[in-house]
């Protein structure tokens, strides 16, 4: 259907005309968001219609244009709604929605307001193409296009240091996967000579006992493939060991962080792993690794979590361990768990960041936990819906986060093999998970004020037009999970999408286990919550005990493991010295010696030659005449 | 009759004095009147030859030769007169401006 093509290129109009105007000078400024907001919200009204097609007619393909067309390669961009894509774009246009309205109120006054908004639909533009993409070279291309976004927004106060090199970072760590990324699409091209889903997922399966042998390394094709397409997903999703940049992009503006690296861009990792989910399924080596990557990132990242004091990284840290918790569910071959916690998290992160935003918002730009304390009542709203947020995200029952955890832990649990392992790391992942959640409610909201007079002076709640998005996500944070209740029939989100993850048939789970599961995940994610209350409320001097007690280490996860220092050591310092070699050496040396020399040999040769130039007449005629005398001589004699 | 060789004797020791003065006098007037004597030198040649080889065309290029010696020193004298009223001195070591 043609309508399906405005609901990309609605967002891309409105950045084109605010771009475009700021270029030729005659710019919306604090207007823009005239443009923006009405073409997000048709796009996503038209994202709803699409969706209620699909789920009546089944799925919807649009070729917008041929790219290229050589031989039997075919490559073309378009537009293919199936069940998976549907549920994708209404979280990534009612997230970019409520973003750009919050937008209105947090970035009021700022010099780049209408940059800002151009630069978000550029974002959602490409990230619509990215999840409505029916072939691997149009996932590519967007794919790239919401990183370069990334990169641009994270970078919006480009003045600031810290944003640029934090901007730097994200887009480097990326190219790591992305390169590993483009390698598995030349290789699945190499093996099938299409980059057509459909093609691909028809043909693949007779190459899965292929080997490819290269200096006495025997590796299996499809398992090749499967790590290189996984390694763009762990840039992408910041999994470990690629994880660094996502703490790092909380540089940029706060509903970017919301909008960007918490609800779309990140999870297109996932969704990618999903996507292209028969591939995987074609090798378990590969299903392994990605379940063990996503677990242990789970882990590790909610470890880091804990002992961080920027409200803002707190929140990174837990997201960069929900997107373990989705890449482990993709590796036990869950995708359906993994895409409705993307679903749920998309909701309940994208709340804590836009709250998160409204307590800086309201503390003048503090960012610090330890000078916060004591708002709950001077900002009753943001209160509010932070609790929901911190519920959802520690999975409490009945909010969203608490069905799609416990759907994953139940896939796990149920997977068989090494299962079991992968859902007690699960399980403890939760019990952290809650405890920083409620880390934040309590040192954040209770307790004394810590803020500076000045700050606490200026406190004030936000504007509605911050707070209502803040209540909207609220909202669907609470309900989102209820479409995906482990009930027979009841479970809305298996039957959207089953039929694209899991084709062979339902995944439905082995009922037996279901209400004991929940009842060991409810315990431990209330034992999170209580242990935070016990810590921060009822017993104020035990963090600093046990951070003394075990202040290894309390060390090792305060200083994120040291990770960032290990690169900086293996990788950064060792790069930066290589190019400062190859410039004062190679280039300032070698390149610049070479051309500088030619010159000043020019120069020197020349500075001889100019002294015949006399300006004596006589001097000249003396020489024509030697030179004549010369000439005739060599003549004569020579004849 | 004087024999050929005299006249190119003669020819060459006028072209001589007619080269020396261009090189070694500084007033640009006489060097002017040297290159009049090395193309009078040519005319003898000139003249002589045609005699000795019995061609008329010789004599005729004489006369194409002093047509443009007088032409030549017209325009000689007007570039010295011009150069004379604005730089005061027609010494060729002074009028040294295209030094490198």
């Amino acid at each position: 259907m043609l309508i399906d093509a405005l609901i990309p290129l609605l967002p891309f109009a409105a950045f084109l005309i605010l771009g475009l105007s700021d270029w030729i000078g005659r710019g919306f400024g604090e207007r823009a968001h005239w443009i923006a907001v009405p073409a997000i919200l048709a796009s996503m009204v038209l994202s709803f219609l699409a969706f209620g097609a699909v789920l009546s007619d089944g799925p919807r393909d649009l070729t917008l244009y041929t790219w290229a067309l050589s031989g039997q390669f075919q490559a073309s961009i378009g537009i293919h709604i199936d069940g998976l894509t549907a549920v994708m774009l209404l979280l990534v246009t009612i997230v970019s929605s409520l973003v750009q309205i919050y937008t209105i109120g947090y970035m009021h006054g700022d010099a780049g307001y209408a940059r800002f908004f151009a630069y978000i639909g550029l974002f959602t533009f490409s990230m619509l193409m990215l999840v409505t993409a029916s072939n691997l070279l149009q996932l590519y291309v967007f794919w790239e296009a919401v990183g370069l976004c990334s990169y641009l927004l994270i970078a919006h106060w480009y003045d600031r240091p810290s944003a640029a090199s934090a901007a730097t970072k994200a887009f480097l760590v990326n190219r790591v996967g992305d390169f590993g990324f483009a390698l598995g699409i030349f290789l699945i091209f190499a093996l099938v000579g299409s980059l057509d889903y459909t093609v691909i997922f028809a043909e693949l399966p007779k190459h899965a006992d292929e080997t490819l042998s290269w200096a006495g390394i025997h590796i299996n094709a499809v398992t090749l493939i499967a790590l290189l397409l996984f390694a763009g997903a762990v840039g992408k999703s910041a999994q470990f060991p690629l994880h660094v940049w996502l703490p790092d992009a909380m540089e940029g503006p706060t509903p970017i962080s919301a909008l960007i690296h918490a609800a779309t861009m990140v999870t297109a990792g996932v969704f990618m792993i999903a996507r292209l989910n028969p591939i995987f399924i074609l090798s378990p080596t590969a299903m392994g690794v990605v379940a063990a990557t996503g677990a242990g990132t789970a882990l590790f990242a909610a470890t880091i979590a804990l002992t961080q004091n920027d409200i803002k990284r707190i929140v990174a840290y837990s997201t960069v361990s929900q997107l373990g918790y989705m890449v482990m569910a993709c590796g036990l071959g869950a995708s359906v768990a993994g895409i409705f916690h993307l679903l749920t998290h998309g909701a309940f992160k994208a709340l804590l960041f836009l709250c998160c935003g409204s307590v800086i918002h309201a503390l003048s730009g503090e960012q610090d936990l330890r000078k916060m304390g004591g708002l709950k009542d001077r900002l009753p709203v943001t209160y509010r819906t932070f609790y929901i947020g911190a519920l959802a995200l520690a999975g409490i029952p009945p909010l969203a986060g608490f069905f799609s955890k416990d759907d994953i832990l139940l896939r796990a649990f149920t997977a068989g093999g090494t299962g079991v392992l992968y859902w007690g790391v699960g399980l403890f992942t939760a019990f952290l998970t809650a405890f920083y959640s409620f880390r934040l409610i309590y040192t954040v909201f209770h307790g004394q004020p810590r803020a500076t007079p000045e700050a606490m002076k200026h406190l004030h709640e936000s504007p509605s037009v911050m707070t209502v998005p803040l209540i909207v996500l609220a909202a669907l944070s609470v309900s989102v999970g209820w479409t995906g209740l482990p009930v027979a029939g009841w479970n809305g989100i298996e039957a959207v999408l089953d039929p694209v993850l899991s084709p062979a048939g339902s995944t439905e789970s082995d009922s037996a286990f279901v209400i004991p599961l929940m009842l060991v995940s409810i315990i431990a994610a209330v034992g999170g919550w209580m242990t935070a209350r016990a810590f921060y409320v009822t017993r104020p001097e035990w963090p600093a005990r046990l951070a003394a007690g075990a202040a290894g280490l309390y060390q090792l996860s305060f200083h994120k493991w040291y990770i960032d220092e290990f690169y900086d050591r293996v990788f950064v310092r060792p790069t930066i010295r290589i190019a400062d070699r190859l410039w004062q050496g190679a280039d300032v040396r070698g390149i610049d010696g070479i051309v500088n020399g030619v010159a000043s040999a020019t120069l020197a040769w020349a500075r001889g030659m100019r002294r015949i130039q006399s300006g004596q007449l006589q001097h000249y005629a003396l020489v024509m005449v030697v030179g004549a005398f010369v000439i005739l001589t060599i003549y004569l004699l020579a004849r | 009759m004087a024999p050929l060789s005299y006249y190119v004797v003669l020819s060459l020791l006028v072209f001589l004095i007619g080269v020396i003065g261009v090189l070694i006098r500084r007033n640009i007037i006489v060097i002017l009147l040297s290159i009049e004597l090395m193309l009078n030198a040519a005319n003898i040649n000139f003249v002589a030859f045609s005699h000795y080889l019995n061609a008329i065309g010789g004599q005729i290029f004489v006369f194409f030769v002093l047509t443009v010696a007088a032409a030549e020193v017209v325009v000689g004298l007007a570039i010295i007169i011009a150069l004379y009223r604005s730089k005061g001195t027609i010494d060729v070591e002074v009028l040294n401006r295209m030094r490198g």
